[in-house]
C-alpha cells in the first residue's frame, strides 16, 4: 500500500487507521530524550580550532615516528607518546575520496545532492602512505556529481574556502568546503 | 589456576571539572601513569585492553571505537564493558586466568562535567512505559526510597546518615584526591538544605571527572615484573531481579551485593570477612548506602550497621576501618570509573602508598561498588597486598 495519500489506489478490504488514530493506540509510548553535552575539545583539538579561527590548518607531529596528525591528537596512537611539534600546513591538498549523497539523515530526498569527501592535505616533509596521511573530512564544492561518479574528481587539487575572518568562530565550519584550485 | 595481580595503577582528574583535557586525553594521561607504574610498554607488552563506558555518558553512540587509541590499544584486541570499571576488571581476571593472556589493561573514565543534561540522562534510564510518563521531579527519588526503607527496617534515623556523611567528608581532608572533603559536623549535615527527604546536600556525593587505568598480570608474570603486586583473590558481580522496576525491588537492601560478595569470598577462601580482611572501600554515593553495604558484605549483623557505626567500630582506628579514603562522599562519583576509584584507594593502601590516610599493617581488603539504581548491579573484590603473595 502506502504512497503519498497513505491509501492504495485500489482499496483493499479492511478498516484503515489514520496516522493520529494509530498514534493514539495504547501500547505506543512516544519519548524524546534530552541529551545535551558540552564537550571539552582538549589540548590538541583546541589549538587546532584556534588555528582555524586565524585561517590556519595546524598539525602536530609525533617525535617518535614522525607522523603528522591532522586532525591533531595530544598523543600518537602508534607510539603512545605525547605529540609535540606543531606545524602549519599550506591548506592545499588532493581529493582522496568523495561520494555523492542524495538523501538526508532521515532518508528524505535532498533537493540538491551533496558531495563530501576526505582531503589528503599537503604536509611538506611528511612521508605519508596510501592510508595514513594528514587530512580532513569536509564538504566538497565546485565539483559536479558526474565528476565524482566517473572518478575524475579523485586526485583533484583542492584548497579550503574560508569563511570571512569576522565570521569564523573556531570551528571546522570556519572552512565552508574544499574547492578546486583554479588553473 | 594462577591468580591475577594488579601491577600498575594510574589516574587523572578526580576533580569536579577538567576543562584542560578531552576525555581521550584524560584516559591517555591515566594510562601513561599506569604503564610507568608497571614498567611496561603498551605497544609491546599488553595482550588485551578492556574499557568500561556507556554511550550516553560519553555523548557518542557506539563509543567503543574511541576506546583503543588513548590506551595504546589500536590494532590490538580491545573490548568495552557497558558497566562499572570493576566489571571490566572481573573480565580481565577471567582473561588472565584462561592462561592465554599475560597482561591485560583495564580502563574506566567518566567526564560528567561534559554532560549538560545529567538529570535528564538519569531520567532516560527510567522504564519508558511505567515510570517516565509519571515525570518524577528528579530521578534521585530512588536513592531516597532506599534511605527511607533502610531507616524503617533498622531503626536508624537521619543522624546516623549524617554521621557517615560528616565522617567520610572529614577523612577526605587527608586525601589529596578528595575534591569534596570538608570539615563539617553532624548538625551541619542535618541542617543543610534537603535535596530529597531525608537526604540533605551533604548526604549525596558530588560528581568528578576521572580516568583510572590498571595493568593486570598473571601471577607468575606479575612477580617477575613487580615488587609490589596486589593480588585479586576473588571478584564477583551480580544484577538484581525486577529489571528496571521500582515496584518489585528490595528497597533499603542490595541483594546483588550479597551475591557478588559470596562469589568473591568463595574464590578467596574467606568465611568471615571481618576476621579475614583488614579494611574495606565501599560505595557511598549517598550516606545510607555505606551502611547498607556493610550489612550486605557481612561486615555488620543484620540491622546493626548504624549502631556499630555510632560506636566508632568503622573509624580509622576502630575495629574495622571502612572508607579510609573518604569514599565517594569525599572523592565524588566518576560515573563508570566510580568502582575503580574505590579499588585505586585499596591498592594504594595495600602498597603502603596511601599517604596521609595510610592504615598501619593492612594486608587484605574488600572493595565493593555498584551501579544503578533502581536495578542494582554490584561488584565485590577481595585484594591482598604484596607480602601476602609469597
Amino acid at each position: 500500500m502506502s504512497g503519498e495519500s497513505g491509501k492504495p489506489k485500489t482499496p483493499l478490504p479492511g478498516t484503515y487507521l489514520k496516522r493520529d488514530e494509530y498514534m493514539k493506540l495504547p501500547g505506543l509510548i512516544k519519548y524524546k530524550p534530552v541529551a545535551r553535552y558540552l564537550f571539552s575539545a582538549g589540548q590538541a583539538q583546541s589549538r587546532f580550532l584556534h588555528g582555524l579561527k586565524e585561517g590556519k590548518i595546524l598539525g602536530v607531529m609525533c617525535p617518535s615516528c614522525g607522523r603528522v596528525y591532522v586532525p591533531p591528537r595530544a598523543y600518537c596512537e602508534y607510539c603512545h607518546t605525547p605529540t609535540s611539534e606543531w606545524v602549519e600546513l599550506p591548506g592545499t591538498g588532493t581529493i582522496h575520496t568523495a561520494v555523492v549523497s542524495y538523501i538526508a539523515t532521515d532518508r528524505s530526498r535532498l533537493e540538491e545532492p551533496e558531495i563530501v569527501g576526505v582531503i589528503r592535505l599537503d604536509a611538506p616533509g611528511y612521508k605519508e602512505d596510501q592510508y595514513e596521511f594528514a587530512g580532513l573530512f569536509h564538504k566538497i564544492c565546485g565539483v559536479t556529481p558526474e565528476q565524482v561518479m566517473d572518478g575524475s574528481a579523485i586526485g583533484m587539487r583542492v584548497k579550503p574556502r574560508w569563511k570571512p575572518a569576522e565570521e569564523r568562530t573556531g570551528s571546522v565550519t570556519d572552512i565552508e568546503c574544499f574547492e578546486p584550485v583554479e588553473g | 589456576m594462577e591468580r591475577a595481580a594488579i601491577i600498575g595503577v594510574g589516574w587523572y582528574g578526580l576533580r569536579p571539572t577538567t576543562p584542560e583535557v578531552s576525555f581521550r586525553e584524560m584516559v591517555f594521561e591515566a594510562a601513561t601513569r599506569a604503564y610507568e607504574d608497571a614498567g611496561i610498554d603498551p605497544r609491546q607488552d599488553v595482550d588485551a585492553f578492556l574499557s568500561a563506558q556507556e554511550d550516553f555518558w560519553e555523548g557518542i553512540a557506539i563509543a567503543d571505537e574511541f576506546a583503543p587509541e588513548p590506551l595504546g590499544g589500536v590494532l590490538r584486541p580491545t573490548v568495552t564493558v557497558a558497566g562499572d570499571g570493576l566489571q571490566a576488571l572481573a573480565n580481565a581476571v577471567m582473561l588472565v586466568q584462561t592462561g592465554f593472556f599475560d597482561i591485560v589493561v583495564v580502563e574506566a573514565h567518566g567526564k560528567p562535567s561534559d554532560i549538560a543534561s545529567l538529570g535528564e540522562i538519569y531520567e532516560f534510564a527510567l522504564d519508558p512505559i511505567h515510570h517516565r510518563p509519571v515525570k518524577p521531579a528528579h530521578p534521585l527519588f530512588m536513592m531516597a526510597f532506599d534511605a527511607q526503607a533502610y531507616m524503617m527496617r533498622t531503626g536508624a534515623d537521619p543522624s546516623h546518615l549524617a554521621l557517615v556523611a560528616a565522617e567520610n567528608r572529614a577523612r577526605g581532608l587527608r586525601n589529596p584526591r578528595a575534591s569534596y572533603a570538608a570539615k563539617i559536623s553532624v548538625d551541619e549535615v542535618l541542617e543543610a538544605e534537603t535535596i530529597m527527604d531525608p537526604l540533605t546536600r551533604y548526604d549525596i556525593a558530588g560528581y568528578v571527572d576521572a580516568a583510572i587505568v590498571l595493568v593486570v598480570a598473571r601471577e607468575s608474570v606479575a612477580k617477575k615484573l613487580s615488587d609490589k603486586p596486589v593480588f585479586i583473590d576473588g571478584i564477583g558481580y551480580a544484577t538484581e531481579t525486577g529489571t528496571g522496576t521500582l515496584e518489585w525491588h528490595s528497597w533499603g537492601r542490595m541483594p546483588s551485593m550479597r551475591v557478588a560478595a559470596m562469589t568473591a569470598y568463595a574464590q578467596a577462601g574467606i568465611g568471615d570477612p571481618l576476621s579475614s580482611t583488614d579494611f574495606a572501600e565501599v560505595e557511598d554515593r549517598a550516606s545510607h548506602y555505606q551502611l547498607i553495604a556493610l550489612e550486605e558484605l557481612g561486615l555488620a549483623p543484620e540491622d546493626q550497621a548504624h549502631k556499630l557505626y555510632e560506636r566508632g567500630e568503622y573509624e580509622l582506628d576502630g575495629y574495622y576501618p571502612v572508607n579510609p579514603s573518604g569514599g565517594s562522599l569525599a572523592m565524588g562519583v566518576a560515573l563508570e570509573a566510580t568502582g575503580l576509584v574505590r579499588l585505586l584507594e585499596a591498592v594504594l593502601q595495600l602498597r603502603g602508598e596511601a599517604g596521609g590516610h595510610q592504615l598501619d599493617g593492612v594486608e587484605r581488603a574488600i572493595v565493593a561498588s555498584w551501579r544503578g539504581p533502581p536495578t542494582t548491579t554490584s561488584m565485590v573484590a577481595v585484594l591482598s597486598g604484596p607480602e601476602m603473595g609469597f
